[in-house]
């Protein structure tokens, strides 16, 4: 095996971050994984992109914007009925913390 | 500033809410107070695949702020993803600009409780996106309302230049208020428009390194924030003092013990994996389209108020009372244009329409006075057609949207001044008072006065008391 580029740690704390959970297997799995993923992407080291500006967008067009005009669509009642769960207007999601979020 | 031998550095990040009609990234309205989820669409639910398109007037009203913050206003943006999971965020990341910040080195001069002046420099403003809102039900589950949700944001960081809580109290009401000018919120705190994340240390007298920073986000009081960092200040003295060190926390504000409360320890930074957001189009911004923007900039609360002082002769704290608001400020500076004497309007706004205000808790744009009313009613006193007694009636009617010079003339609210009539009345006063001439002749100026009430109530009210007077130290002087 190459010498792995992500170290278990590293996944564990990114899984954590995503509120995934995995088990020891499962973590050298992905530990593993990653690292051949992230071999691959090391391919394009090979190439000098001193003074290459960095891609922020795959097209040229740059101002594409949308005036300030409010439009409902109306799509409260389909996207409450493909929430998991729903109750007066509200989405229903298992007790969170305050101050977990952003 | 400080507790005994330390000094305190705070800085603050201010979130306020902009008043667009939509959203950041959809045309789902912007509205306070509609039902839980009304103002929602599959962009604002984060369904995969929608591809949004970013909202030019969250951009100008940004652009705005940066602008009145004396900020320089960035040529190129390009959005970032800033990656967090909680529900009240269901694309699982923010959208803002954590690179290429709409506006940079920007400043605020904070005029502090002792008159002097202390400039607060700004570090980055960034425009982004609101979360929703989530509601804690008792019984296991969570709700959350997406109305909010992409709502636009300005965010304003500052640099750590400020040396107490009171310090950041007067930026926190100063910075609402140049916010408040641009026209891009109403910055109302109990509708949470406007927000503090707050970050204090404390280091001894000398140190050139900060102190380990502390820090408490999403207070939408003032008072609270003020409140939580004394507290802060004086336990973080107190721990220091004892041989502690302070560890890298976020705590949080507790109104009924006034005292701040362990939230969680940070161990490193917050680790959001920001990178640049390929949906969005980057942003090009010139010299013309910002002198567009600056060009619909409202003018400043404080070149208001030195215009009502210097040039309307209006004293400085009703100044300070008339740019409270933009809508205030707007109305005054409409109804001088309409004509009316600067002082009387002035004081009819601070006085009358205020109390008004208060008494059926309404906001000046929600009522039925218009500018021109106003003008036309402070101009029915000053050319002496009104009394100021008989101003109160007008009062109670443009208030309620009547015109008036017509409402006036409705209800025979017009002043005497006649002198044809006036004479009339001090003749027949005169003669049947020939003590009071007595009087008049004998240097009492009580006199006069008694012969005034004698006339105003001939007139029932309606001589004009300027004229009358006038009239009537002529006659006596005849006699």
């Amino acid at each position: 095996m190459a010498e792995t580029t992500i170290t278990r740690d590293e996944v564990a704390h990114v899984a954590g971050l995503a509120k995934l959970a995995f088990n020891d297997t499962e973590l050298d799995q992905f530990t593993t994984q990653l690292s051949d993923i992230l071999n691959i992407f090391d391919t394009l080291s090979e190439v000098n992109t001193d003074n290459v500006e960095p891609t922020y967008s795959v097209t040229e067009t740059v101002n594409h914007l949308r005036d300030d005009v409010a439009n409902n669509w109306g799509q409260k009642q389909e996207l409450l009925e493909n929430a998991p769960l729903a109750a007066a207007g509200l989405i229903k999601v298992p007790a969170i913390l305050d101050g977990e979020g952003e | 500033m400080g507790t005994g031998n330390f000094e305190t550095t705070i800085g603050l990040e201010v979130h306020v809410e902009m008043q667009t009609n939509s959203k950041l990234l959809s045309p789902s309205p912007v509205h306070y107070g509609d039902e839980p989820n009304e103002n929602t669409n599959v962009i604002d639910f984060g369904y995969p695949g929608v591809l949004p398109v970013a909202n030019k007037g969250a951009l100008e009203y940004g652009m705005r702020v940066a602008l009145a913050l004396n900020a320089t206003v960035s040529p190129f943006i390009r959005w970032d993803r800033k990656n967090y999971f909680y529900p009240d965020n269901p694309k699982a990341y923010q959208t803002t600009q954590s690179q290429t910040p709409i506006g940079t080195n920007g400043y605020l001069d904070v005029t502090l409780d002792d008159g002097t002046v202390k400039r607060v420099r700004i570090k980055e403003m960034h425009v982004e996106e609101d979360a929703g809102k989530n509601t804690h039900g008792s019984d296991g589950y969570s709700y959350v309302d997406l109305n909010r949700q992409g709502t636009p944001l300005i965010e304003i960081v500052s640099e750590p230049d400020i040396a107490s809580p009171e310090e950041a109290y007067a930026y926190l009401e100063q910075l609402r208020q140049a916010v408040l000018f641009t026209g891009v919120s109403e910055a109302k705190m109990q509708e949470g428009q406007m927000r503090a994340d707050v970050n204090i240390s404390i280091r001894p007298y000398g140190s050139d390194t900060y102190g380990t920073k502390v820090e408490m986000k999403n207070i939408n009081s003032f008072n609270y924030v003020r409140n939580a960092l004394i507290f802060e200040e004086k336990r973080q003295a107190e721990v220091l003092r004892a041989g502690g060190e302070i560890r890298q926390e976020t705590r949080r504000y507790d109104e009924p013990t006034k005292s701040t409360i362990l939230m969680r320890v940070k161990e490193g930074a917050d680790d959001y994996r920001y990178f640049p957001e390929p949906d969005l189009s980057p942003v090009v911004i010139d010299q013309t389209w910002i002198d567009e923007v600056a060009a619909s900039l409202p003018k400043s609360a404080g070149e208001r108020r030195d215009h009502y002082v210097n040039d309307l002769g209006i004293e400085p704290y009703d100044a300070e009372v008339l740019t409270q608001t933009l809508a205030m400020a707007n109305f005054y500076d409409d109804t001088i244009a309409a004509g009316a004497d600067a002082k009387r309007a002035a004081n009819y706004l601070i006085g009358d329409v205020n109390a008004y205000m208060n008494k059926h808790q309404v906001e000046l744009q929600d009522t039925e006075l218009t500018p021109e009313h106003l003008a036309g009613m402070v101009k029915l006193i000053e050319d002496g057609t009104i009394s100021t007694k008989q101003a109160k009636q007008v009062f109670e009617a443009i208030m309620t949207g009547e015109e008036p010079e017509a409402f006036a003339k409705a209800h025979g609210l017009v002043q005497l001044s006649d002198p044809d009539v006036l004479l009339a009345w001090i003749t027949e006063v005169l003669d049947n008072n020939p003590q009071s001439i007595e009087d008049f002749k004998g240097g009492k100026d009580r006199a006069t006065g008694y012969l005034i009430g004698q006339l105003m109530k001939m007139s029932k009210g309606q001589a004009n008391p300027g004229v009358l007077n006038k009239l009537l130290l002529a006659e006596l002087n005849k006699r």
